[in-house]
């Protein structure tokens, strides 16, 4: 461990009065509903089943505005240039998202670089790009795509939805709200594609497709039943390395079903809730 | 505690979910080159020629770099840099960049640069290389605890056993990247990291620059495990680039590259002796590692010391034997060393366990450590015993049976194993400034990360706590050079080290406050001390009698202030040198094993955990889970296979390495046992992510053998060794 902080010497504290993020302001029943309901604690989960996104989509303003701040460092709009020399180009015309967009693309560029490259959509992630991860599952036409092994040639006049079109902090997808209940993810990095592929299945369950954990399936009932080793069967092919996947299974089961699913910690002992344990003398602490 | 102990959504949830969280590779930089780098075929020897003619020829290339014509770096150390001499130590190791208008071109040109090599026999199996003087590399080993060869002579049963766990791969999702600019002698660096300074440092002594010429910014790091800690060798690479073409850079690894790009979990061999009397109490340990490093550069883990601390045992003695091999250098994964040593400890206590008859949770209870074994001293807090306990109960561990294959479902064999693991709770020093607004607004900048623990949220969280605000008046920053110093997000130090900032910085916000408060005319605090003061929704009040209070924003006023500015550094108390500080846990596993193909099934899987306070139960059961989830990767799965005629990684993708999917993974539940500690840190937290995997190999490995009868020690349990 002392490798870690090997090097450790004073440093200087630079002010950023200018980057001070100013917070938003609350509504009345915004703030109402916060005091009443809470983000947090047990009243959480009643909240977000409520609510939805409204009030904690506050919370990620912040974090959003925190990214803004490097406004002055470079972020410009992407969508707007293409590069100097493109071989063997190709014009293609996609509804991403609902907006037609003609792009002149290499006849090599996948579609999940010319989403994150040339179109500024980052949301879809690359984890491999060998079809192996699932992290840029994006949906054509309905269906559930690996971005990166789709060429973005072949994809004139398709309709292609990202996770920007899935839903966004004003407005998230129940699958979305899900996630952020039940605590889907923890880096975020493979999350995307965890969603969108999550959203097609349960399409692909309604039409009745099977899958390898299907019992019958000569049955062709419709919809499917999604069991708990269905979805887990369903979702394989987009891999988590946080390990997020029994929080996955419970954040699509809930939007399945529609009921809430067990949590799966618990307290077997728990510190009295008092604020005296904080008030131990700092001396023990160096201030600089 | 209004929020510190509750379950709370992530702060950057939203931004996650909706793909607006952005990852390094992600800013949009104006008019950016990419690079795609080009990696050695062999393993070991040096570059005769090098051709880049056609590659410069390809439509779009800007420029080739290789060791001919990239800038020096002026690093110091023996970690290896990119493109400095023709010599070859590892198998795809870089040998050129080439950069252009786009990824394509990029990728493309790449293919067109031919190298020739003067080829040497590479050594990359640690074991052979092991038997070759030359190879060893001397270093300091633990003095022996009393005396082994007693301890053994006087033990009814011995066990002797050898473990092997493979080269393993941290594979976090986001591959490894950075964008570089300058702006004349100023650098620009978005840099997928665990530590914005540490990266600063190595760019600027690479660049011979102070370091207050780079910003290295790196908001959002999809998974890391160790990965980042170090600064790898494309910062180098991407920077050289930008500053020589005047243009930002892009580079991202390909997940090829992955393998040899940032360091692994070395090659570790392991030869435990244990000896115990006939009531289960250990005599004696004996516990030998080997393990490999680079030819050029040493990295050693800890994983023959965890162990002493596990057990009350009198006599102990451990050594690690360091190998160099013909492969980059290994680096921190994941619970470094504590894991690998677990799992030839709890694996060995779980055979001696079987050999006296005695129930395996029994044998831990036993020799449980009261006070560390190896100091003398006592632990802070250790709430093992209770974990222990609770665990059981929640697993159901009465209904085993001692006796291997004596559990069925149908076709399935049932077993079920449990396996300790401890995770030092280390505090670093740590910066944080916070900044306390007239409007109830609090802005707080660190430099520490946040790869997934949730660091963002529980700073949020602790800050909202001690200043008596809601989470969403705290803009919590990170990721950052400009803010004071945070140890890099590793060895679980983050909540200890960053939170103890905040809450000292909160402290003194309140003294400050306080000292106002008492020159106002009718002070309600006249002859009250600060320490009976909070902070709560904008107001200074005595805690026992709400009605007596100031508000913040009139006593700023009245000192024409519009804000407290708090900076400060929290450093490990001395107090904690009179203790080992340790977090403890157990896991228990049920695995369901088709012994006609081999297959297990990691069916179920309860933790019980130790940890100090829980901040964020939400947030900690996530981190567990996937603590546990690491563990059956490890246990089952994970195995990076080396060619040794060619010495080359050869498992380089996920379908050739497999890191467990959805349908690997179980029932898991974690009980947070919690501990009351005043000593490892002001906030009374221990770290967990690290902690949550170290037992978890073994308790699988364990259940397997109580399933199947057959003790695998060598990782992964694949289906073939169990056919």
């Amino acid at each position: 461990m002392k490798e870690l902080n090997e090097g450790f010497e004073s440093y200087d504290l630079v002010m950023h009065e200018d980057e001070m993020f100013l917070c938003e302001e609350l509504t009345e029943d915004e703030e109402k509903l916060l005091d009443e309901l809470g983000i947090h604690g047990a009243s959480r989960r009643k909240f977000l089943g409520q609510v939805g996104a409204a009030g904690f989509g506050m919370l990620a303003m912040q974090v959003l505005a925190q990214q803004d701040t490097l406004a002055a460092e470079g972020l410009v709009d992407l969508t707007k240039s293409e590069p100097v020399s493109i071989e063997n180009a190709v014009n293609v015309n996609m509804r991403i998202n609902g907006v037609r967009k003609s792009l002149k693309v290499d006849s090599r560029m996948t579609l999940l670089d010319a989403l994150r490259e040339r179109l500024g959509l980052t949301g879809s992630k690359k984890g491999c790009d060998h079809g192996q991860c699932g992290a840029c599952t994006v949906h054509v036409d309905g269906e559930r795509h690996l971005s990166c092994l789709t060429l973005a040639a072949t994809c004139e006049d398709k309709d292609i939805k990202t996770i920007e079109g899935i839903g966004d902090e004003k407005n998230l997808h129940p699958m979305q709200a899900a996630f952020v209940k039940y605590d889907a993810f923890q880096c975020g990095y493979c999350t995307p594609g965890q969603i969108c592929s999550a959203v097609a299945l349960l399409d692909e369950a309604k039409k009745g497709e099977v899958s390898y954990e299907t019992e019958n399936i000569s049955a062709k009932t419709r919809p499917v039943q999604l069991s708990d080793d269905e979805i887990r069967e369903r979702m394989s092919g987009n891999l988590c390395r946080c390990g997020a996947y029994p929080n996955i299974l419970k954040a699509i089961k809930e939007v399945h079903t529609g009921k809430a699913v067990a949590q799966t910690w618990n307290f077997s002992e728990r510190l009295d809730d008092i604020a005296e344990n904080y008030e131990q003398e700092d001396a023990n602490d160096e201030t600089v | 505690m209004r929020y510190i102990g509750k379950e709370t959504s992530r702060v950057d949830g939203v931004a996650k979910v909706t793909g607006k969280a952005r990852y390094v590779a992600e800013f949009p930089v104006k008019n950016p080159a990419y690079g795609f780098i080009v990696t050695s075929e062999i393993a070991k020897g040096s570059i005769k020629s090098i051709n880049t003619e056609m590659a410069m020829k390809a439509a779009g290339v800007l420029k080739v770099y290789t060791h001919q014509n990239a800038t020096k770096s002026q690093a110091k150390g023996n970690a290896y840099t990119a493109l400095q001499s023709p010599k070859i130590a590892f198998s795809n190791q870089p040998i050129a960049l080439v950069v252009a208008e786009t990824y394509e071109q990029a990728r493309y040109a790449a293919s067109l640069v031919k190298a020739e090599y003067n080829k040497e026999k590479p050594q990359t199996d640690t074991l052979e290389a092991n038997k070759v003087a030359t190879n060893k590399v001397t270093r300091r080993t633990p003095n022996t605890r009393g005396n082994t060869q007693t301890g053994l002579t006087n033990s009814d049963v011995k066990i002797e056993a050898e473990y092997t766990i493979p080269i393993e791969h941290h594979n976090p999702m986001e591959m490894h990247g950075a964008i570089a600019f300058w702006e004349g002698d100023k650098l620009m660096m978005f840099d997928k990291s665990q530590g914005v300074y540490g990266v600063r440092g190595h760019l600027a002594q690479s660049f011979g620059i102070p370091a207050e010429n780079v910003k290295v910014v790196s908001l959002f790091v999809g998974g890391a495990f160790g990965a980042s800690l170090k600064p790898n060798y494309y910062p180098f690479m991407t920077a050289m680039a930008a500053r020589d073409l005047k243009r930002p850079v892009k580079i991202n690894y390909t997940r090829r590259q992955m393998f040899q790009g940032h360091g692994y979990r070395p090659f570790t061999y392991q030869k435990i002796q244990m000896g115990a009397t006939k009531d289960g109490k250990l005599q004696a340990v004996v516990h030998e590692s080997v393990g490999n490093t680079a030819s050029y550069e040493n990295f050693q883990e800890n994983s023959s010391g965890f162990g002493r601390t596990l057990y009350k045992v009198p006599n102990y003695d451990s050594k690690y034997n360091l190998v160099k091999t013909d492969l980059p250098t290994p680096v921190w994964m994941r619970a470094p060393g504590a894991v690998s040593g677990a799992f030839a400890i709890e694996s060995a206590i779980d055979e001696l366990a079987y050999k006296l008859k005695i129930d395996p949770l029994e044998m831990r209870k036993i020799n449980y450590a009261e006070k560390d074994p190896e100091t003398g001293k006592p632990y802070s807090s250790k709430e093992l015993m209770k974990c222990f306990d609770v665990g059981a109960k929640t697993f159901g561990w009465k209904k085993r049976k001692l006796e291997p294959r004596s559990n069925k479902d149908g076709n399935w064999l049932v077993g079920m194993g449990c396996g300790i693991g401890t995770w030092g709770a280390w505090q670093a020093p740590a910066g944080a400034k916070v900044t306390l607004r007239a409007d109830g607004t609090v802005h707080i900048g660190s430099a520490t990360a946040d790869i997934g623990p949730g660091t963002y949220t529980t700073m949020t969280m602790i800050a909202s706590e001690f200043l008596g605000i809601k989470p969403n008046q705290v803009k919590f920053e990170l990721g950052k050079t400009e803010f004071p110093r945070a140890p890099s997000q590793g060895g679980s130090i983050t909540t200890a080290s960053v939170g103890s900032a905040i809450y000292g910085a909160s402290m003194n916000i309140r003294k400050k406050l306080f000292d106002m408060a008492l020159k106002i005319e009718n002070s309600p605090f006249i002859e009250r001390r600060v320490e009976d003061t909070e902070l709560m929704n904008g107001m200074l009040r005595l805690k026992n009698d709400s009605s007596k209070s100031v508000s913040v924003a009139e006593l700023l006023k009245k000192n024409n202030m519009t804000e407290i500015v708090e900076t400060y550094q929290a450093m490990p108390s001395k107090e904690r040198a009179n203790y080992t500080t340790m977090g403890h846990g157990i896991q228990f596993a049920e695995v369901k094993v088709d012994e006609d193909l081999g297959i297990v099934k990691v069916t179920k899987v309860i933790e019980a955990t130790a940890c100090g306070r829980v901040i964020n139960p939400l947030t900690a059961h996530s981190q567990e889970m996937g603590g546990m989830i690491w563990g059956i990767g490890m246990a089952l799965h994970e195995h990076t296979e080396i060619d040794h005629r060619y010495g080359r990684m050869m498992t380089t993708n996920f379908a050739d390495y497999h890191i467990p999917s959805n349908a690997d993974v179980g029932y898991i539940n974690t009980e947070f046992v919690e501990e009351e500690d005043k000593i490892v840190n002001p906030l009374g937290v221990k770290g967990m992510g690290e902690l949550c995997l170290v037992g978890a190999p073994a308790a699988i490995a364990n259940a397997i053998f109580n399933a199947t009868g057959k003790r695998i020690r060598d990782l992964p349990i694949t289906p073939d060794k169990l056919i």
